[in-house]
């Protein structure tokens, strides 16, 4: 039963990544939007969340805030609107860590 | 400065778009010079986000108003303190952020650099000298 994980807030600025990363299962995927974005620095202390997990980010919200791809974590799925449906429709369940 | 000018900050500590925040700051720091105060602005945690060169915020449907900073040496805001662990930490440069200046009309119109990048001990001494502070 593999379930999407949904964070939409910094981690510098709240405990929302820490504790779906804490929370997520083998099969499992996260996707980061809106201001969980910037977990996906490579260079930031928050990125270290994200090793070993299946993780997409949401391309729109990336370039609203200046973050280019090439300042992201390696092997993290850049996706469109499009690939965030595809994501909810590929898992059973979704869980949006608000 | 006549003896009514006090020393006003701004502290900005959240990101852009996600909340409201960083619009409302900009808008009330614009509203502020206005009235010919000694206008400083500090950026930290992660109000250092709201500087990010190449914001394009055609694909979520919300209004880009990172142009806006480069305005503000235009109003005579011109001290914009950055503080540097805040960006370390988010694995961010001063180089990842949009080069504000302002023009000296002192000095022939000369373009100086509005950022000045302090650590968190700089941006205390900064803040405990100022006169009124503002969050967002």
């Amino acid at each position: 039963m593999a379930m999407l994980h949904l964070v939409n807030k910094s981690p510098y600025d709240a405990g929302n990544l820490a504790t779906a990363t804490a929370y997520m299962q083998g099969g499992d995927a996260l996707l980061l939007i809106e201001d969980a974005i910037y977990a996906a620095i490579k260079a930031g202390k928050a990125s270290a969340m994200l090793a070993g997990k299946n993780v997409s980010v949401l391309g729109p919200d990336l370039a609203a805030r200046g973050i280019g791809e090439d300042k992201l974590v390696e092997g993290i799925n850049v996706i469109d609107y499009a690939g965030f449906v595809d994501l909810v429709e590929a898992n059973d369940k979704v869980q949006s860590w608000l | 400065m006549s003896e009514e000018t006090k020393k006003f900050m701004y502290i900005n500590r959240k990101a852009p778009y996600g909340t409201i925040y960083a619009w409302e700051s900009l808008e009330v720091v614009l509203i502020g010079a206005a009235f010919e105060q000694d206008v400083s602005l500090a950026f930290m945690d992660d109000g250092v986000f709201q500087l990010t060169k190449g914001q394009s915020t055609a694909g979520i449907g919300m209004k880009n108003f990172s142009p806006t900073y480069s305005a503000l040496g235009d109003y005579e805001v011109t001290k914009i303190y950055v503080e540097k662990e805040s960006l370390d930490e988010r694995g961010l440069t001063l180089d990842d952020l949009q080069h504000l200046v302002w023009e000296d009309e002192d000095e022939d119109y000369a373009e100086k650099d509005s950022i000045r990048l302090v650590s968190r001990a700089e941006l205390a001494e900064v803040i405990a000298d100022s006169d009124v502070l503002f969050n967002f």
